[in-house]
């Protein structure tokens, strides 16, 4: 089969490699209809996520049509399905409380060695991110071995387009959890830095909560121009004061919640930033942090802070103080999808949300490639790629 | 051939040198002997923690490991699964056979450079849903004692499981650094078996992220 592959920073190419085989009882293997290139993606691509070797399939937003399946599977053949990014077994303690990102089974013991002294614990599995989450093929290609089928997918009845169901597999559950995790009350203002994908799905869910206001901020016109048609007010960093007027528009209170959907590549010219690039460049497994930073500083007392932005590693100059003098709570994680699924789902059907606003591009899987590279350069036009094999 | 050492480092720098060198074999020396004595008795009170999570690593010839895992099975199930040793081949990816005959067990291990050894052990201790223990045998290639206890999680969390290895490595220190180079240390290998174990127990296979029956 064709699948996109990493060789090395900001190279990645279509190889044709084996197609994938049910392996274990509770697999299926899914013909892949749509795909899409992830911001976190970018992460790897950007060569700042250890553990990505030569050869690896990246992608982890798909979906497809079963096309095989094993004796404990409970997918059928044919059916339309799409698969959430964290592969969970649905049995062990995490899954059972719903925390299906924390699966402790999920990752070959082997490959936990990885994380265990990096994190404490060892991570779950995650398609095509790296072997730090089990070294699965990811979902850029034409084919993927799906483990705990019976557990992950959600089947899709007609009805939906690919495309508006697609983002089911992470993005939309991802910006809908970080909105949940800012316990919105009524009267409240949720801050939003970075408008991708995550950050723009986090706009739309704050708001279908019931916030008050969102407020997002970003530089690039065509993106906070996405977020406005969402509902949000927006803030160009590059033009305005972002603390200053976090707090001016609040009543000189702040935002009650704020939400990092920018993670550990921060941009902008600040002293923090520079020094952060400076560390993350010579590879001592810094994080930069400035987005994190600043949000902890522009909220409330006693406010929440969201982080669905992908960290990796360590953070310097973290303001504890602005932390605890402030009271805050601080929740994030890798998204607990298969929690989700269904209620997005439902509100895709029922029209309370659309998600292919964001898709700026549509690209056959051959030119993947392009598609990283433009979505990596040219942020402000690229806000979406999404990719089909076999086209 | 004489040197003259004198004419690379004066009395003063060979003097200096010299305490270095003594300093660093008394540092050598303490280190070593903190090491190898028996632990002192500490100030303050004995900790809750397990034996094995102690700073000394080493009891006597024997180096001793373990590890707890908590699988989300009643007791009874893990209990029978452990104790049925045919089932342990399954999930340890390093132990290629085991030959049962009353309470004789014979492992053949497979040890670094695609060697085998074979362990000889017999069940010294056997209370349902609480214990197994066993011990090798004489004619053993490795002198190893172990033991696997049972016990109910709290908050119906089902079974914790902690295994507890003691064994004089085969060529002492160093076998035992070669052996860690090759993941065949018995910590290695025992935290991946554990986790193999809980994951065939809870979800009834072992996780691979092999993209085919062959890779």
């Amino acid at each position: 089969m064709r699948a996109l592959t990493y060789h090395g920073t900001h190279d990645v190419r279509v190889d044709t490699v084996p197609d994938p085989q049910i392996v274990n009882p509770r697999d299926a293997v899914i013909e892949v209809t749509a795909t899409a290139i992830c911001g976190s993606d970018l992460h790897l691509y950007d060569g700042v996520i250890p553990g990505v070797m030569q050869g690896d399939i990246l992608g982890h937003e798909f979906m497809g049509r079963v096309v095989e399946t094993g004796p404990d599977s409970t997918l059928k053949k044919d059916q339309r399905v799409v698969v959430p990014f964290t592969i969970s077994c649905g049995k062990c303690f995490h899954c059972m409380k719903q925390q299906y990102s924390a699966c402790d089974n999920s990752n070959p013991a082997e490959k936990q060695d990885l994380t265990e002294p990096l994190y404490g614990e060892a991570l779950s599995g995650l398609f095509g991110y790296s072997h730090l989450t089990g070294g699965y093929p990811g979902g850029q290609a034409e084919y993927v071995r799906v483990p705990y089928s019976d557990v992950g997918p959600i089947v899709i009845p007609d009805g939906p387009s690919d495309e508006e169901v697609l983002f089911l597999s992470d993005i939309l559950p991802t910006g809908w959890m970080a909105a949940e995790n800012c316990d919105i009350e009524e009267g409240d203002t949720v801050a939003v830095w970075g408008c991708g994908p995550v950050g723009l799905f986090a706009i739309q869910s704050a708001l279908l909560m019931g916030a008050h206001q969102v407020i997002a901020i970003d530089h690039y016109p065509n993106r906070l121009d996405l977020a406005r048609k969402l509902g949000a007010k927006v803030i160009d960093y590059r033009r305005t004061h972002v603390l200053e007027a976090l707090r001016e528009m609040t009543g000189g209170i702040g935002p009650d919640a704020v939400i990092d959907a920018v993670g550990m590549e921060s941009h902008g010219f600040y002293p923090d930033n520079v020094m952060d690039t400076v560390k993350q460049k010579v590879g001592i497994g810094a994080d930069r942090g400035h987005v994190l930073r600043e949000a902890i500083m522009a909220v409330r007392k006693g406010g929440r802070v969201s982080m669905p932005g992908v960290y990796g590693g360590f953070l310097d100059k973290f303001p504890t103080g602005a932390f605890m003098e402030k009271g805050l709570q601080w929740r994030t994680g890798q998204t607990h999808v298969q929690k989700y699924s269904e209620e997005l789902l439902k509100r895709i059907q029922e029209g309370e949300i659309d998600t292919t606003f964001l898709i700026s591009h549509r690209l056959s899987l051959e030119e993947a490639p392009t598609g990283y590279e433009n979505f990596h350069s040219n942020q402000d036009d690229w806000t979406k790629v999404v990719l089909t094999p076999g086209a | 051939m004489e040197h003259d050492y004198r004419v690379n480092v004066g009395t003063k720098g060979r003097d200096a040198a010299l305490m270095l060198g003594a300093g660093l074999l008394t540092v050598g020396a303490v280190a070593y002997w903190q090491q190898t004595r028996t632990p002192p008795r500490l100030p303050g009170v004995p900790d809750s923690a397990p034996g094995r999570t102690s700073r000394q690593s080493r009891y006597g010839d024997y180096a001793v490991s373990g590890r707890s895992v908590t699988i989300n099975r009643p007791i009874d199930e893990v209990y029978a699964f452990w104790r049925d040793f045919s089932n342990l081949a399954g999930f340890m990816s390093h132990v290629e056979k085991v030959e049962t005959e009353g309470d004789m067990t014979t492992w053949t291990i497979a040890a670094p450079g695609n060697q085998s050894v074979t362990v000889r052990s017999r069940i010294v201790s056997d209370r349902e849903n609480e214990e197994i223990a066993w011990r090798s045998v004489e004619e053993s290639d490795i002198d190893t004692e172990g033991k696997v206890m049972f016990r109910e999680a709290p908050g119906g969390r089902g079974t914790e499981v902690e295994a507890v290895i003691a064994y004089v490595p085969p060529a002492g220190r160093f076998g035992q650094m070669i052996a860690k180079l090759f993941q065949r240390e018995p910590r290695v290998q025992g935290r991946h078996e554990l986790k193999r174990l809980k994951m065939l127990m809870e979800t009834g296979e072992i996780t691979t992220s092999q993209n085919r029956k062959t890779d």
